[in-house]
């Protein structure tokens, strides 16, 4: 918890002020019962009026006093805390940025949002709290303590026990409720990871009529969340009537002997009164302890919560040197002997080597997990190879800074996404401020100008978060859009037409040709058709490397490459191709 | 007369939020008892106490008998008190978690309930954050609402009571001064209750962005936009804080303002009280029961105001809590019929039109007679209303106008579900859940016996696979899918089709990420699956669409063309165009 307190440092002025002037404001308001007891036993025994007016008069002083030093204090925690946890949400999401999807895979995106939000926020009350209390209370009972030695050195004794009883029980109370409030936010993440599971399948789960088993399977989640936040509350309610009945005792206890110390005349009826109101300040003061301590063991948990995701190390880092200049007369990628698997299971991709030149388009084809998508995710260093490099224009890809490696790589992914904006803040991810020609340039060749001009706005249409506002296929084409107006060295088309009509995929093809000059293409297809033209096509079969070369001399040689052929195209076709 | 609109919506939200506690009345109601009680021994120790006091006058003056047993009262007082409190705050803390689960249960329920559009159209992450962040605020005000507003309540009246049966001259000393503290703090809470609406909202913009661009990771990656994603986050994040801090700092005023509004009324006390003393009218132990009182009865005002700033927080969540659940559901479907077994797969579509923007006309004067047993191929280039017309025949979304007819009936008189439960869907974007492979293949027939879904994953040419992984088919796939390829994740969703063996099947685009080898494998499965049913398949790839009865061209919402593959090609229009383009040079 403490770690976080770097977060706090641009406030330091706020986090002394604050606490000072509440320390101020609670200085002042122990001096009152003081001068209570003054009044009774000055100005009411010896019936001096302007002494009781004075006094009044004294006592209204203060309390205007303290109500300026506290208004300083909310100021000062206000900026503190939202000014903490605005720090803290930045750091994080910057931190997050630094992860490879290994990593993110494993705490899940519905978790990093709670954490995010939820447990940020309780950080951020617990601050306030700090500022506004954990000063003010502590001082308030100490004060307390110490003004009731200062009045009777043996009635104080009770003072004395009192604390660290009270102490004690705050203590096994935080302990025993610290599980359940851990059981709380990770009840939260659950209930949070089905919900953004319903809202993404919210189309599946309607065609399969499970609305009423899915609401079961949240309420699943939603009981045992209600049901530890109730266990937790139970445990933390004791604090309140337990302190309060120390307090009691303690009271009962100042009465009794300190009626016994005014028989023998060594105690006045005033002090013993004040003796009592210190200790209804001090019980008073306990109950907002009690909710301090509530306020604080949730943060605690929160803070390990928010902890581990800082200590969660990118699996991916640049090295410490990192080359941002590349050999433009090395071949553009080049695989040697590389293997790759995925944690906790068996490998991806077997001792693959090829070597991709400039301006060369490699056409990758295999079946449904083969490998392909992995391949071209270790060209941009997604992931690191277990074994064997991966070089870009001559570089190792582990020696290059993450920028100038991924900036020469225009990649559109398999899943068509997009971000909230419009469509030219989309296109401008691929080139900042990218001219209304480029754009226009870069729809053309993604065959997304008809569509996009059709729209009311053109460029500046809006795109809902995701693009769910578009068909697959539109979305298709604006993300390849996107990696064209990047005029990327290499470009890597990871089964990106699948969206597409054919007539719209052959265009595409067709204009990705002319643009693609000295770009190195890797496309990544089901469709012979897409790769056949190649110059040079990677046929991958269960993550092994079994055919390399063109398509005619793969249509003779391989016989994996031969089969897919077969199942799409004519067999006068396979076989005409076959003689040349 | 703004104003007014505000405050009645401010009481609008709190009625629902008690209306919310209804179900739990009982506890409610003990709550208060427990409250009244707690308050009421918590008064009687003062009295208590100073009577004992007043037992002590003076050296050799004390009366240690009547002391003994006043302190033995205020000792059982205390215990009882101790015990009410501890029910009070049993009692709460279920009426609150109880409440903010069937609120968290009720705006799950609409996900299901409400239209698809609105959840087409709705960020999930701000959906998220009403669910996550939102219900904490209401279950956090609710808490404080109940514990400290209303026992706060009884404090203040009983206190009043206690005061004006000791001394009304000083009660009415008290009564006028502290309604101040009440103006003061309603004032400040007006004041910063839009800031508290803002910070709510500004809170489900970030959730969004957050959802946006951590769910999206990899892209943001592979267009090394880390600084501007940065950069748009930090931006919302700023401006969360301005409002956060406005919001926070406003509402804190409220208690020291009454506080020092309090500090009046002790200081007022103490001065009347002493006169008072001075002229004999009270004793000196009254005065200390009388600034015991004073300060009891401020107290709860300070608690009241202490809270405040919970209250107008749990006010803004629940005003967006009650926003979703305010969303207009599907039509009701109480006089629909229930289709008994399977359809014959018969359908009739006629003149139907239908866009998602009124503006924007998508389909229009769509029809089509489809006999039963056909295998009906949807082609066209993209965007042309293949997959919304899929929509319709769902009814994810219903028709403008038009009808759509199942087995001779309007399938607007026939449930949703029932509608749905004829067809097995494979959508394009594969969806699987959190749970074990058998699990999420099992998902539409939940009894099947593991050797069906064995033989269904066979059939979907993923049973090797599924072998491979570390726990067979106990395997739990993780969020998002994990790292399944897209490929093995529509195969999943094939074998969840296969085992359901629906009487109509829609598949759409459902092959596009499997290589073509295991789609012609799947292919013949499907086809020996649907023999005699009804299927609707949109496609690019020719080997799928080759086989249909029918295909139909659409272009612009509309059908351009239809027949079988060998009559379209002898048309020599679209068809032909769009089949040629297949074997295009690049």
């Amino acid at each position: 918890m403490f770690r976080l307190a770097k977060y706090l440092k641009s406030y330091k002025l706020q986090l002394i002020l604050g606490p000072l002037c509440k320390l101020i404001e609670a200085i002042l308001e122990l001096l009152v019962p003081l001068v209570t007891a003054d009044i009774i036993d000055n100005g009411v025994r010896n019936g001096d009026m302007d002494y009781v007016l004075s006094h009044g008069a004294l006592m209204i002083g203060m309390g205007a006093l303290g109500l300026c030093f506290a208004l300083v204090c909310q100021k000062s925690a206000s900026i503190a805390s939202q000014g903490f946890g605005t720090k803290l949400r930045n750091a994080m999401f910057r931190h997050i940025n630094t992860l490879s999807h290994a990593e993110l895979d494993k705490i899940g995106t519905a978790s990093l949002i709670t954490r995010m939000t939820n447990d940020i926020n309780r950080l951020q009350l617990a601050v306030a709290m700090l500022i506004r209390l954990v000063i003010r209370a502590p001082f308030l009972i100490i004060g307390a303590i110490v003004m009731s030695f200062l009045i009777d050195v043996r009635l104080a004794m009770i003072f004395a026990v009192a604390a660290p009883v009270t102490a004690l029980v705050l203590y096994l109370v935080m302990r025993a409720s610290i599980p359940y409030f851990r059981g709380v936010q990770g009840g939260m993440d659950r209930v949070s990871l089905i919900a953004r599971e319903n809202l993404s399948g919210n189309r599946v789960i309607r065609a399969f009529n499970k609305q009423k088993e899915d609401r079961e399977r949240f309420a699943d989640a939603n009981e045992t969340l209600t049901d530890i936040t109730l266990k937790g509350g139970r445990i933390s309610t004791l604090l309140n009537p337990l302190s309060y009945i120390i307090a009691q005792a303690a009271i009962i206890a100042i009465v009794w002997f300190g009626s016994g110390f005014v028989y023998t005349g060594d105690v006045t009826t005033g002090q013993i009164i004040a003796l009592v109101n210190y200790m209804t300040l001090i019980q008073l003061t306990m109950i907002v302890v009690s909710d301090l301590v509530v306020i604080f063991t949730r943060a605690a948990v929160s803070a390990s919560r928010v902890n581990e995701i800082f200590d969660t190390k990118p699996g991916i880092v640049e090295c410490d040197d990192p080359v941002s200049d590349f050999c433009e007369d090395e071949p553009a990628v080049c695989f040697s002997d590389v293997t790759f698997s995925y944690e906790g299971q068996g490998p991806a991709l077997t001792n693959i080597s090829f070597t991709a030149n400039r301006g060369e388009t490699i056409g990758i084809i295999g079946g449904t997990g083969a490998g392909k998508s992995t391949l071209v995710n270790l060209i941009p260093r997604f992931y690191d190879a277990s074994e064997g490099t991966v070089t870009v224009f001559g570089r190792d890809v582990r020696t290059c800074s993450f920028s100038a490696l991924r900036g020469m790589i225009g990649i559109v992914p398999q899943k068509a996404e997009l971000f909230s904006g419009t469509i030219r803040s989309n296109l401008e991810r691929g080139k900042p401020g990218a001219t209304d020609e480029e754009i226009a340039h870069a729809l053309s060749v993604a065959q997304a100008s008809e569509f996009v001009c059709a729209m009311p706005m053109g460029y500046d249409s809006i795109v809902s978060a995701g693009g769910t506002n578009l068909s697959g296929g539109q979305r298709q084409r604006l993300t390849i859009a996107r990696a064209v107006i990047k005029q990327p060295d290499i470009l890597i088309l990871d089964d990106s037409a699948s969206a597409l009509d054919f007539a719209t995929d052959a265009a595409l093809r067709r204009a990705l040709s002319h643009e693609t000059g000295n770009m190195t293409v890797f496309m990544v297809s089901q469709r012979v058709g897409t790769v056949r033209y190649a110059d040079k096509i990677i046929v991958l079969d269960a993550g092994e490397l079994v055919g390399l070369g063109t398509h005619r001399e793969l249509i003779k040689a391989c016989p994996v490459y031969r089969e897919i052929c077969l199942s799409q195209l004519r067999r006068e076709e396979v076989e005409e191709d076959e003689k040349d | 007369m703004k104003k007014t609109e505000k405050k009645t919506s401010a009481v609008k939200t709190i009625k629902r939020i008690i209306g919310y506690c209804k179900p739990y009345k009982l506890r409610l109601a003990a709550a208060m008892v427990f409250s009244v009680l707690y308050v009421a021994m918590n008064l009687t120790a003062p009295v208590l106490l100073g009577y004992a006091i007043d037992g002590a006058v003076g050296k050799g003056n004390v009366d240690f008998v009547s002391i003994a047993s006043l302190l033995l009262m205020v000792g059982v007082s205390a215990l009882c008190s101790a015990l009410f409190v501890w029910l009070m705050n049993l009692c709460t803390y279920s009426v609150t978690y109880l409440t903010a689960r069937d609120m968290r249960r009720d705006i799950y329920g609409k996900f299901g309930s409400v239209p698809l559009s609105v959840i087409d159209s709705s960020s999930h992450g701000d959906m998220l954050s009403r669910l996550i962040n939102d219900v904490d605020s209401v279950s956090d005000g609710l808490l404080h609402g109940i514990t400290q507003l209303f026992s706060g309540l009884v404090m203040i009246l009983s206190t009043l009571g206690f005061m004006l049966v000791i001394s009304p001259t000083i009660a009415l000393v008290v009564v006028v001064i502290t309604p101040l503290s009440m103006f003061v703090a309603a004032f400040i809470t007006r004041l910063s209750q839009k800031q508290f609406r803002e910070q709510s909202q500004t809170q489900g913009e970030l959730s969004s962005r957050i959802e946006e661009y951590i769910g999206r990771q990899k892209l943001v990656k592979a267009f090394s936009f880390e600084k501007s994603s940065i950069e748009s986050f930090e931006e919302i994040n700023e401006r969360l804080k301005v409002c956060g801090q406005k919001s926070q700092f406003y509402s804190s005023l409220a208690n020291p303002s009454t506080r020092f509004v309090n500090g009046l009324v002790t200081a007022a006390v103490c001065i009347v009280g002493s006169l008072s003393a001075m002229s004999g009218a009270i004793s000196v132990g009254q005065i200390a029961t009388f600034i015991t009182y004073a300060n009891q009865y401020t107290k709860p005002f300070n608690e009241v105001t202490g809270v405040i700033p919970q209250l107008q927080a749990a006010l803004a969540g629940a005003e967006r809590v009650f926003a979703v659940l305010d969303e207009q559901d599907e039509s009701s479907e109480d006089d629909c019929a229930v289709i008994e077994g399977k359809s014959s797969g018969s359908l009739d579509i006629s003149h139907v039109s239908f866009s998602y923007i009124p503006e924007r006309p998508l389909i229009t004067d769509f029809t089509l007679k489809v006999a039963p047993g056909r295998r009906v191929a949807i082609v066209g280039p993209t965007g042309c209303g293949k997959t919304t017309f899929i929509n319709l025949l769902m009814r994810f979304y219903d028709i403008n106008s038009g009808a759509i007819l199942l087995d001779g009936k309007s399938i607007f008189d026939i449930k949703r579900s029932s509608v749905r439960s004829q067809y097995g869907m494979v959508l394009q974007e594969s969806w699987l859940y959190n749970a074990s492979v058998r699990d999420n293949i099992a998902y539409g027939k939940p009894e099947a016996t593991l050797d069906e879904v064995i033989a269904a994953a066979r059939k979907a040419h993923i049973h090797h696979f599924i072998e491979r992984l570390p726990q067979g088919y106990d395997t739990i796939i993780s969020e998002q899918g994990g790292n399944l390829s897209q490929g093995q994740r529509q195969l999943l969703c094939i074998a969840r089709v296969m085992l359901c063996d629906p009487p109509m099947l829609i598949l759409d685009e459902a092959t596009s990420s499997i290589d073509t080898r295991t789609e012609i494998k799947i292919q013949r499965a499907f086809t020996e699956m649907m023999k005699g049913r009804t299927s609707f398949i949109v496609a690019h790839r020719l080997s799928t669409i080759k086989e249909a009865d029918i295909i139909l061209v659409m272009k612009n919402g509309n059908i351009i063309e239809q027949g079988s593959h060998d009559e379209l090609m002898a048309q020599n229009g679209f068809y032909r165009e769009l089949y040629s383009s297949q074997f295009a040079p690049s």
